[in-house]
């Protein structure tokens, strides 16, 4: 697999090699599962992910596809009955040096260290994960107390450029969360998640709860302070067409596996996978002519009764026999760019297109 | 990619079919706080719209715009403050228990949320049941019976008796909202307003959804309203698309025409924000970066247009005075001072054609 590969190949720098740099996060062949009284359910299996520093990362899938467990499980922030069943998961930021740790080894108090100062998460929900209790400014001055070691004067220093970095007037660190729009509230969420200067900051469906023209903006805000700050960007989302307008490189989940991964230009005009293709179908453009449109037949895949092989057969229109027994291993999708990569062996590049006659969720068109 | 599909009939889309239900003028109002400090929040002004039978109109607007509001005074579930709601041009009047059931026998209504829509306590069977037997009363049991099959046919949840036995909680989301809409169904209304129906299920089941709606909306010549805030889903779903904004409706027009060439400088606002994958590798969009800092919540200024502290073009007067909506063309009207700015193309095309004169 070229992820790992890669990997193996930084670890130990020849001179020849090219200077691709070392991913800052690194997941390898990660699983996680819930543990029920009817036996485990996986959630995410065996999945390769990695994060160069800088780079922007979107990880695709629908609900119960695994996409935040997988960005929770690699901080480590699932509690039982979650259990992490294999895999590894390396972190290699500025101050943790080129080796890097290992979070899955990490002690509790290792891990403190670790969260939010290097890897900090902005939320899906800012309504629920702000306290509607305490002032802006308690919440954001507990993150700094919590994980930097700096004085009063420091703290409001920094609490005041915080604001500023995501467009906020100062005045709003007295404010109580419920006295700031959604939008704002956002915002305060992402101040937060950069009050410590990570090297890594996982955003968790961060505008999904916003009006599109807020979450443009949102998503402008955070464009720009990437550029700015430098930081690395696990973005996690439902919305494709949002992710192929932002992110370097897309990862797409289903059922817990990984099923596709390459840029977004790859993604959006070479999709290798089925189940790529028939997301990109299912969303109407408010440009261009008006396409046929299809969804996917079917149900987002049950965890708890998943098929063997390939978990998207049941949805698929070029399902075959031996799909029950394929091994979801990423294969090159293009000879000549091994960065973009399907675990379906058998429809190639170029197959998948044209989609929708045959499907039947069909809308029709309107009178 | 696909063959383009662009229906030529698209404008003359609201002329199919005669008008079901009615919104003239609507205002609601929300008294706010209590005694002298108390404020009035108006949550819809002067709203007017027409439903069609076998037609689907699309309200599109962001949270706080007052979509939902006009859903419920349409349903009934609010009085408006002034305005009145017509069924077959008459005024309704829900006087008392049974005119109110009698007018949702007529006018139904899905919501957004289908998780929290259904009573978990009760299997599917049981509010399609309730309501085949409050409404039509006439059935027998095993009309009732045959007709619950039916409705599930109808939504695609095959087989039926197996659903009809489950609990929601044994069911995804796309499934539940067809048993959300097989409910609305039960009492073969005329009316289907669909309050976002599809904002909380996942991207690859939406389309079915409102596929299935759309299906019956041409089998049983429903009249849809279609509320959302996803304008890409309107040009797809609906013929006809108006546009609120703070309570008011900004524009409206054949769906096509309005989303390829909007001329209310909101709707402009609204398209470019779309998510769009063919702006592949481009950087996100410089100027609304800029606009970042001063949007915020909906404003709570009843002088002047709503829009203008947002609105790029806006001058002293639109500031000062509301505008009305009026007509571009027989088709579309937007409510804005400054159309030969914003959409210069559509005024000039306006003023050739000299089929409607402007009120200036």
């Amino acid at each position: 697999m070229s992820t790992s590969e890669q990997a193996a190949a930084g670890v130990a720098p020849t001179a020849g090699a090219a200077a691709l740099p070392l991913p800052v996060l690194e997941i390898r062949d990660f699983s996680i599962s819930f543990a029920t009284e009817t036996g485990d359910v996986k959630a995410v299996r065996h999945v390769d992910l990695s994060l160069a520093p800088g780079e922007i990362v979107g990880l695709a899938g629908e609900s119960g596809s695994g996409k935040s467990t997988l960005a929770l499980g690699a901080c480590r922030l699932l509690r039982p009955p979650a259990i992490i069943t294999g895999g590894s998961v390396i972190y290699r930021g500025r101050r943790v040096g080129p080796e890097g740790v290992e979070i899955l080894d990490l002690t509790a108090h290792e891990l403190r260290a670790l969260r939010w100062r290097e890897i900090s998460i902005v939320f899906q929900s800012a309504m629920n994960a702000l306290n509607p209790v305490l002032r802006v400014e308690a919440q954001l001055g507990d993150v700094i107390d919590a994980h930097l070691n700096v004085s009063r004067e420091e703290k409001h220093e920094r609490l005041n450029s915080l604001l500023d970095m995501v467009g906020i007037p100062r005045a709003r660190l007295r404010s109580y969360p419920h006295e700031l729009s959604g939008g704002m509230r956002q915002r305060i969420m992402i101040a937060m998640a950069l009050a410590t200067d990570p090297e890594v900051v996982i955003m968790d469906e961060p505008t999904t709860a916003l009006d599109v023209v807020v979450q443009r903006e949102i998503l402008a805000e955070i464009a720009e302070l990437q550029k700015e700050l430098k930081f690395a960007v696990l973005f996690i989302t439902h919305d494709l067409s949002l992710l192929l307008e932002i992110a370097d490189r897309i990862a797409m989940l289903y059922g817990g596996r990984m099923v596709e991964t390459g840029t977004g230009e790859q993604i959006h005009h070479r999709t290798a996978h089925p189940y790529t293709r028939g997301l990109l179908n299912s969303f109407p453009s408010v440009r261009g002519p008006r396409r046929k449109l299809a969804g996917i037949p079917g149900s987002p895949p049950d965890p708890r009764d998943m098929p063997p092989g390939c978990p998207f057969q049941p949805r698929c229109r070029f399902v075959k026999s031996e799909c029950a027994t394929v091994d979801m291993q990423l294969l090159p999708a293009e000879v000549e760019d091994p960065q973009h990569l399907t675990a379906c062996p058998y429809v190639k590049v170029g197959e998948v297109e044209p989609a929708g006659a045959a499907t039947p969720a069909t809308i029709r068109e309107v009178l | 990619m696909d063959d383009p599909v662009m229906t030529a009939n698209d404008s003359t889309a609201t002329d199919l079919g005669p008008v079901v239900l009615e919104a003239k003028g609507l205002y609601k109002d929300y008294k706010l706080g209590r005694g002298p400090k108390a404020s009035v929040l108006s949550a819809v002004r002067d709203v007017s719209l027409q439903l069609r039978r076998g037609a689907v109109v699309a309200l599109v607007g962001e949270s706080g715009s007052g979509k939902s509001t006009v859903a419920k005074l349409l349903a009934g579930q609010e009085r408006p403050t002034s305005g009145e709601v017509l069924l077959d041009g008459e005024p309704v009047h829900h006087s008392g228990r049974r005119g109110f059931r009698a007018y949702k026998s007529e006018v139904q209504m899905v919501f957004q949320d289908p998780f929290a829509s259904l009573n978990p306590t009760h299997r599917v069977r049981y509010p399609l049941e309730r309501a085949v037997r409050l409404h039509r009363s006439e059935l027998g049991r095993q009309a009732v019976a045959d007709e619950l099959v039916r409705l599930m046919d109808e939504v695609r949840l095959n087989p039926a008796e197996e659903f009809l036995q489950r609990y929601p909680h044994q069911l995804s989301g796309g499934q539940r909202q067809r048993v959300s809409i097989a409910r609305a169904l039960a009492v073969r209304p005329r009316v289907l307003l669909a309050d976002e129906p599809v904002s909380m299920l996942d991207v690859s089941i939406r389309l079915e959804v409102l596929d299935v709606i759309d299906h019956l909306r041409e089998r049983f010549e429903l009249a849809v309203l279609y509320i959302t805030h996803d304008i890409a889903s309107a040009r797809y779903f609906a013929g006809e698309t108006l546009v609120m904004y703070a309570g008011e409706i900004v524009e409206r027009g054949p769906s096509e025409d309005l989303s390829q060439s909007p001329a209310h400088p909101y709707t402009q606002l609204l398209l470019a924000a779309a998510p769009d994958p063919d702006r592949l590798g481009a950087p996100i969009d410089e100027r609304l970066a800029g606009s970042a800092r001063q949007a915020g919540s909906t404003p709570t200024t009843t002088v002047g247009c709503r829009f203008s502290s947002r609105c790029p073009l806006a001058d002293d007067h639109c500031r000062a005075q509301s505008p009305p909506l009026q007509a571009i063309d027989e088709h579309r009207a937007a409510a804005c001072w400054r159309l030969d700015l914003a959409a210069p193309n559509l005024v000039q095309r306006q003023r050739e054609e000299r089929s409607v004169a402007l009120p200036q």
